[in-house]
């Protein structure tokens, strides 16, 4: 049987959350008491708009907003994530994530994270569900800061599918075999490119889409 | 339809099989969620299912005899012991078609099983629902099955359905060297120091040891017999003497029996289908009143106006008013032995011969479409699968003959109970109809797909094999017959798909399996439903 590998979104699939709650995150730890006070107020605000941006247009939400990561420490970044990991997408996996995963792993899947936040923010929840690999974005230090760049080309949408295709061309993978969980229209690209694709809790276009196409439909709880 | 007085002389009232003559009258067949009222050719033989048999005066008390009263083994109270762990396995929503009305024969075994548990002190019992890789049942469907009292003390916790995928859930009792054969079942059953099988014996195939090989086991475990060698080697399914299937599922209940202690409690159901209201279609159509013909045709017309999703739903809320005929109790073998011979006294009508064209009509409703839609797949299994094999080894219709179905043949599946059938039907079949090549290239690649099997888990869904499973029933029908044509297909495409041909009308079908058969080419009609099934001599 040949190598096959099933991949996830993670925000909205495998997790209650999407990107947008990482970022206010992140925005909220950072610097003085005072300056977090002042920087959550700001966030609060901003929130709102940055979710109306995503919906819009993921590739400009992404690059704009990354532009927040500036002048923070890899260090900082990496020990955040770890806090992360346990405040925020701990308590918002579905608890059938787990089990989903389990099963692709059992019939000899490799498991691999395909996601539009950054690497270091989503290692922590690659460990916890024991993912083999991570298709994710990467920020770009240089001496040790982050400089609000992500190294391109940025994970989303189409270029999913493409980080997918040459993933599976470099491990030897049977791409017509493999697996793809997205919850989002915006990833239609990237569930077109798998031979088994599957919409998970699915918004209104990918659930139009995967019934068109006969796509199974799982709700995760 | 002609006035009942020129009809009369026409028939012998109490024979089963009709030779159409010129006065006879059309006949009410089934064809999805509609009817057809069809005049057939002079000399075809119409075979009308038995009228039912009487129902026991008191089916409680019945069933507290049987198990007073069991087949090789002590009585149930004899079994019971404080403390010990029980477990009741209980088939699944499959039967009876349609579901009966309440309360269910189940529900009563239940209510007089777990009376005399709480009796004998034992109160570690679970309720487990046999649906091997069926889909589970909803909630609902279990509250109406075993009533609202026993509902409220054992669900969620104690009652629930069977789950083959549970990588825990599972124990093997038994592997072969090469470890091709593997019995294994539900781990609580496994682990019970007693387990009451709680069977509805609807028609020969069920009960016996495929109650617990089949109900309770896993993938691994059901690929011993659901595959095309087995099938191909049943002459039928229904007659154990001539199915391969039996003899393998007896192989793996003897397994089975070796290592647990099961009790079986069996009831055999008469085939009163239809409630006052439309009760007229247990008739032949010579014995219609006037008001039934009214009845008839209302209900014909009524239905043929609603959208399809609706007459399905009318159709199904219409629960059959079943009596119990039998309750048998005690060790597999000889408690299904006597369930066997009941079901055949009220099913089987002998009949001369095998025909050259045989019509089947295709109800709405099959084992596998309970509240939800007939779909492709399910007519062919409906077909090829389950009318095909009513018979005792003797096909009704010649090797090489041709099976007329009645259905529209509509190109609809239900996502949320057959999402992989879906799959199945588009992205199979216009690959290769050969059920070997489809076991060998797909079988493990639909079983094991993570979607499938967390859509049967969590979901209310089939199995991702099941569709693979339901192409291989249909396999010795289709190895048989010479052709299958289905009259009044809606479209060319399924039937293309599923290699038929497909007519308008049922008097064009006839006409092109003459021209396939020869003029002179014998035709029966198997007035299906309620359930009947031939012993062809």
């Amino acid at each position: 049987m040949p190598a096959k590998a099933a991949f996830y979104d993670v925000d909205g699939t495998l997790v209650k959350t999407n990107v947008v709650h990482v970022y206010a995150y992140y925005a909220m730890n950072r610097g003085s008491l005072l300056g977090t006070l002042g920087r959550t107020l700001s966030t609060a605000a901003s929130v709102p708009l940055f979710a109306a941006m995503d919906a819009v247009n993921r590739k400009a939400f992404n690059e704009f907003f990354y532009r927040y990561y500036a002048g923070l420490s890899e260090d900082r970044l990496i020990s955040i994530a770890e806090d992360m990991f346990e405040d925020v997408l701990k308590p918002a996996l579905y608890e059938q994530t787990r089990d989903l995963i389990d099963q692709a792993r059992r019939v000899g899947c490799r498991i691999v994270l395909v996601t539009g936040a950054l690497d270091f923010s989503m290692r922590p929840l690659a460990r916890y569900l024991g993912a083999d690999d991570m298709i994710a974005n990467k920020m770009q230090f240089v001496g040790g800061k982050a400089t609000g760049k992500v190294i391109p080309p940025i994970i989303e949408g189409a270029n999913k599918a493409n980080a997918i295709r040459s993933y599976c061309v470099r491990e030897g993978l049977a791409l017509d075999q493999c697996h793809g969980y997205s919850d989002s229209a915006s990833d239609y690209a990237m569930l077109s490119v798998v031979g088994r694709p599957t919409a998970v809790n699915p918004d209104m276009r990918l659930r139009s889409i995967a019934r068109a196409y006969n796509w199974p439909i799982l709700d995760l709880k | 339809m002609r006035p009942l007085k020129t009809l009369q002389k026409l028939y012998d009232e109490e024979s089963q099989v009709v030779i159409t003559e010129k006065g006879s009258p059309p006949r009410a067949l089934f064809s999805g969620e509609n009817f057809l009222l069809e005049n057939l050719p002079v000399g075809t033989r119409v075979i009308f299912p038995r009228p039912p048999l009487a129902g026991v005066p008191n089916v409680k008390a019945a069933i507290r005899w049987a198990i007073n009263h069991p087949e090789g083994m002590e009585p149930l109270h004899a079994l019971l012991r404080p403390g010990m762990r029980l477990t009741c396995v209980i088939d699944d929503i499959s039967v009876p078609l349609p579901p009966m009305a309440t309360p269910d024969v189940r529900q009563s075994i239940l209510e007089v099983v777990l009376e005399l548990c709480a009796d004998s002190g034992v109160d570690d019992i679970h309720l487990i629902i046999a649906n091997a890789l069926h889909r589970r049942m909803t909630e609902g469907e279990m509250r109406r099955m075993v009533g609202q009292k026993i509902y409220d003390a054992y669900y969620p916790e104690r009652y629930y359905n069977h789950d083959a995928e549970d990588p825990d859930g599972m124990v093997e009792l038994e592997r072969t060297p090469c470890g091709s054969h593997v019995v294994a079942v539900n781990r609580r059953v496994a682990e019970s120091d007693l387990v009451v099988y709680v069977n509805v014996n609807f028609v020969p195939m069920n009960g016996g040891h495929k109650s617990m090989g089949t109900g309770v086991a896993n993938y691994a475990s059901l690929r011993a017999h659901h595959n095309p060698k087995t099938i191909r080697e049943s002459k039928s399914y229904m007659e154990p003497g001539h199915s391969e299937l039996y003899r393998r599922n007896e192989r793996i209940g003897k397994a089975i029996d070796k290592h647990l202690k099961v009790f079986h409690i069996e009831t055999s159901l008469n085939n009163r289908m239809f409630g006052p209201g439309v009760d007229f279609l247990h008739k032949k159509e010579e014995d219609y009143t006037e008001g039934d013909r009214l009845k008839f045709h209302a209900m014909r017309y009524a239905l043929s106006k609603m959208p399809r999703a609706a007459a399905r739903k009318v159709l199904n809320s219409i629960p059959a008013p079943y009596d119990v005929t039998g309750v048998f109790a005690g060790a597999t073998e000889p408690t299904h032995a006597k369930t066997l011979e009941k079901s055949w006294q009220q099913y089987v009508v002998p009949v001369q011969g095998q025909s050259d064209i045989v019509i089947f009509p295709i109800p709405f409703i099959s084992p596998y479409s309970v509240n939800s839609i007939l779909n492709p797949l399910l007519v062919q299994v409906m077909g090829l699968g389950y009318f095909f094999n009513l018979n005792r080894g003797v096909p009704l219709v010649k090797k090489g003959g041709v099976l007329i179905l009645t259905h529209p043949a509509f190109d609809e599946f239900d996502p949320v109970q057959h999402p992989s059938y879906i799959e199945f039907f588009n992205r199979v079949l216009p690959e290769t109809r050969d059920a070997v090549q489809i076991e060998q290239k797909y079988e493990r690649e639909f079983a094991e797909n993570p979607s499938y099997v967390h859509l049967y888990r969590k979901g209310n869904a089939y199995h991702g094999v099941h569709p693979l499973y339901m192409w291989y029933w249909g396999e010795n029908g289709r190895q048989h017959v010479g052709k299958v044509i289905v009259a009044g297909a809606e479209n060319n495409h399924v039937p293309a798909l599923l290699g038929w041909d497909r007519t308008d009308t049922l008097t064009e079908a006839i006409e092109e399996a003459r021209g396939f058969m020869g003029r002179s080419a014998s035709i029966s009609l198997l007035r299906i439903a309620p359930t009947v099934m031939v012993d062809v001599k």
